[in-house]
């Protein structure tokens, strides 16, 4: 049964290990996964450390449901306080880690401290070992999880790594295991760097319990049938996640060049179908999922004939693509393969380079300032690789990049230099130009994690769904299809914002939730897979409570730690200040309009019962169980 | 007429959930380590190859099983495990020349594929039908149409080129 996994404490300066059970109070608070992540950070972080200080925690966790008969119950989370923003840290990533530390014995892992030296943990039924990785530092992301398996001489395990862009302490680098699967934001990697923590590995043939098995498996079949029968699971499964690239681009949704254009040039070389032709080599999935989104991709010819990996997602199109403005297939997937070897956020990755090629190119900084670089856009592609080398080995004008946008900005000390990189609170926007998209732009702009997607994109907002059906999903009117409409855009965001919290903290993944249909499970469906599993009992209202306690908690973290509020729940001034340029006749021409922003912004904090300042109020803490945080049950 | 369970390699995703349906029908949890089935990787090589009892009419399980616990059963095409005879000695294990028989640590017991008495629960999960559970006789049918679709498209391709 899952509710026998248990919690592990790793203080890294002393070497040692405390094993608990969970209590059942948490896991009725928070479920599992993120939600007991953030509890945890709230409870064991010291208010006010440096994140690359000892007093940093780092958790690792698999959700309530992980490795159980749940399809796709294989998401992993780890968290701490982000080198980035200072605010909540949270990575979250598919793949086979979390299941197998489950059967391993454990739902959860706490670092504390600083290791003298690096170490890896060793995580095997019931036990749990820290072991030297002196041999295993300056090795990449691949190597090191070949190299562990090697040496405990066991094919099956499942090793969660940290690459050279960590020990570099790079800001943004990240936590991966497999191919590709990355807790890729938020620079977690970077702490796990900082405490000199190389790796987990995990192997176990501990059985996850269901509380009624007939029912839990006749269940998951009817879950997985409504999955696989939505348009958009046979979609992700043909093209992954690429699926939606031809039409943003059309439409006009993406950033190319930084953000001097919406739409790329060339979009004919960087289509999906170009990739099929001559890159694709099968498709994968993740732990127990129906929807297999991952493409393995091979190149058969030319200079970089033989090199091969998994991916490339929409995002990877965007950001070793568009953002840069390459738009030639190899380059992108070259710079896939060696983000994915030194382990570092592409995304944050792109955000900063698309930057600095701006502000070269507007001539706030020349030749000086890069160390010789001649940052051309034309120049992108053969410079991405040297440039991500730079960044993941701090070399050069990488080692500016490497401190992500507050600390570079900075650093830089050019105050005209701000107004063209885009973050918030912190942490870099990824691939959309939101200006027309208001609920899009409400979401990065309150993301608890900082400028971040996978924290409450409606997605399905842009597909222009009769307002009956977003009703349904919205729990309620009033909603408008048109999505550069402000109505209802509030109410979608709060709502996805309880849906993605509740679905990383059972560990299943949000391609099976509404993000992109109207047809998968939502709370209903996950109270009855919770109940058929573990034996306890929620409504779908209380899994919502649950969703509201974990949003509020890490809003807390974020007063708490970096004084997060209102003020920096606003998309950059660039998206009031530009027209879009291109694109869909409904979309060209559109800025956010800032009054109207600043509705959505109080509709939106009322909805949570937060204050205009966007603070929980004490009535709303009292309401979800929070006012006596840190409670330190565990 | 009897069926066979078939196994599509360049279907399968590698997703493993066949491991957990299986453990959970058979073992009432999720353990991936209790499946009659697994899911044999090569992740770099892009091999993913689902191993399960292939159901032999000449099986070597059988054959050389001192105490007769394993027999074949006709009605449905399946070796059977008889528990009370068998006594844990693992020699099947090593004969099986797929490694499909497996060692329950905990129960310590021998587990292999009963074809869930003639409605397998892994291919009833199979999101791409890498697995399915055919009738005997089209079991090949597939690969045939494959075959004839190859040889129709030379033949198409060899008409064309002598043309003049």
């Amino acid at each position: 049964m899952p509710l026998t996994r248990k919690i592990a404490f790793i203080d890294l300066s002393s070497g040692k290990i405390r094993k608990e059970p969970i209590p059942k109070q948490l896991r009725q608070l928070y479920l599992g996964g993120r939600g007991l992540d953030a509890y945890l950070l709230y409870n064991y972080i010291k208010p006010g450390c440096d994140p690359l200080a000892p007093e940093n925690v780092i958790t690792v966790s698999g959700g309530l449901l992980c490795g159980s008969v749940a399809p796709a119950a294989g998401r992993c989370h780890s968290g701490t306080k982000s080198p980035l923003t200072n605010g909540f840290g949270s990575s979250n990533m598919g793949g086979f880690f979390s299941p197998e530390m489950t059967f391993a014995g454990f739902h959860h892992l706490v670092f504390t401290g600083k290791a003298d030296k690096p170490v890896y943990l060793w995580v095997h039924n019931g036990e749990v070992e820290l072991r030297d990785a002196r041999h295993l530092w300056g090795k990449d992301c691949f190597e090191t999880q070949k190299l562990i398996r090697e040496e405990l001489g066991d094919e099956e395990i499942q090793v969660m790594c940290v690459g050279q862009a960590a020990e570099n302490l790079v800001r943004f680098a990240n936590v991966r295991t497999g191919l590709k699967n990355t807790g890729g934001r938020t620079g977690v990697g970077c702490v796990w760097g900082s405490k000199n923590l190389k790796a987990i590995a995990a192997r176990g043939t501990m059985g996850v319990g269901n509380k009624y098995p007939q029912e839990a498996l006749d269940y998951a079949q009817k879950w997985q049938r409504q999955v696989v029968d939505t348009k958009v699971a046979e979609a992700l499964g043909y093209d992954g996640t690429m699926f939606i690239w031809n039409v943003t681009n059309t439409v006009g949704l993406l950033r190319y060049r930084n953000f001097i254009f919406n739409q790329l040039e060339d979009w004919e070389n960087l289509t999906v179908e170009k990739f099929h032709e001559k890159y694709h080599a099968g498709v994968v999935g993740c732990f127990g999922c129906p929807i297999h989104c991952r493409h393995q991709w091979r190149i058969k010819e030319g200079p970089l004939a033989g090199l091969y990996g998994e991916g490339p997602e929409y995002n990877t199109q965007m950001c070793m693509g568009g953002l840069l403005g390459i738009t030639d297939w190899e380059s992108v997937l070259h710079g896939s393969h060696l983000v994915d070897k030194y382990g570092f956020d592409m995304a944050e990755f792109a955000n900063i380079a698309a930057w600095a090629f701006e502000i070269y190119e507007k001539g706030i900084i020349n030749e000086k300032d890069t160390g010789g670089l001649k940052l051309q856009w034309a120049d992108a592609g053969h410079l991405l690789p040297q440039l991500l080398e730079m960044v993941a080995y701090r070399k050069g004008f990488g080692d500016l990049l490497a401190e992500g946008p507050l600390r570079a900005l900075k650093r830089l000390g050019k105050p005209e230099a701000e107004y063209y990189l885009l973050h918030i609170k912190g942490l870099g926007n990824m691939i959309s130009d939101e200006r027309p998209t208001p609920a899009l732009a409400l979401g990065v702009a309150t993301s608890s994690r900082g400028c971040d997607h996978l924290r409450s994109r409606p997605a399905i907002d842009l597909l222009h769904l009769p307002e009956k059906v977003l009703e349904e999903v919205f729990d309620g009117g009033p909603m408008d299809s048109n999505f550069t409409s402000y109505v209802g855009k509030a109410k979608e965001i709060w709502v996805m914002e309880r849906v993605f919290s509740v679905v990383d903290s059972i560990g299943t993944c949000k391609f099976q939730t509404v993000f992109f249909s109207p047809h998968m499970p939502k709370f209903e469906e996950w109270a009855k897979m919770i109940y058929y599993i573990t034996g306890m009992e929620f409504t779908p209202q209380e899994l919502r409570d649950i969703g509201e306690r974990v949003y509020t908690l890490e809003r807390m973290f974020n007063y708490r730690e970096a004084k997060h509020t209102r003020k920096d729940d606003y998309v950059p001034e660039r998206y009031f200040a530009e027209p879009v340029p291109g694109g869909f006749p409904i979309v060209k021409g559109r800025r956010l309009e800032r009054e109207k922003f600043d509705e959505m912004l109080d509709e939106y904090y009322a909805l949570h019962g937060w204050d205009k300042e966007g603070i929980p109020t004490k009535e709303t803490l009292e309401k979800l169980g929070l006012s006596k945080e840190p409670s330190h049950i565990i | 007429m009897q069926k066979m369970l078939i196994v599509d390699t360049e279907k399968c995703t590698g997703c493993r959930f066949c491991e957990v349906v299986c453990s959970v029908k058979h073992e009432r949890g999720s353990n991936p380590s209790k499946a009659r089935i697994h899911i044999s990787k090569l992740e770099d090589e892009r091999i993913l190859v689902p191993i399960v009892c292939s159901q032999c009419e000449e099986a070597p399980c059988i054959v050389v099983c001192p105490t007769h616990a394993r027999s074949r059963e006709e009605q449905i095409g399946r070796v059977l495990v008889d528990y009370d005879r068998c006594i844990g000695c693992k020699i099947c294990m090593a004969v099986c020349p797929f490694g499909a028989i497996s060692f329950d640590w905990e129960a310590k017991r021998i587990i292999s594929c009963n074809l869930c008495d003639g409605d397998p629960t892994c291919v009833k999960f199979c999101a791409t039908q890498a697995l399915q559970y055919v009738d005997v006789t089209a079991a090949n049918r597939k690969r045939q149409k494959e075959v004839a679709a190859k040889l129709n498209e030379s033949r198409r391709e060899f008409v064309e080129s002598s043309m003049p």
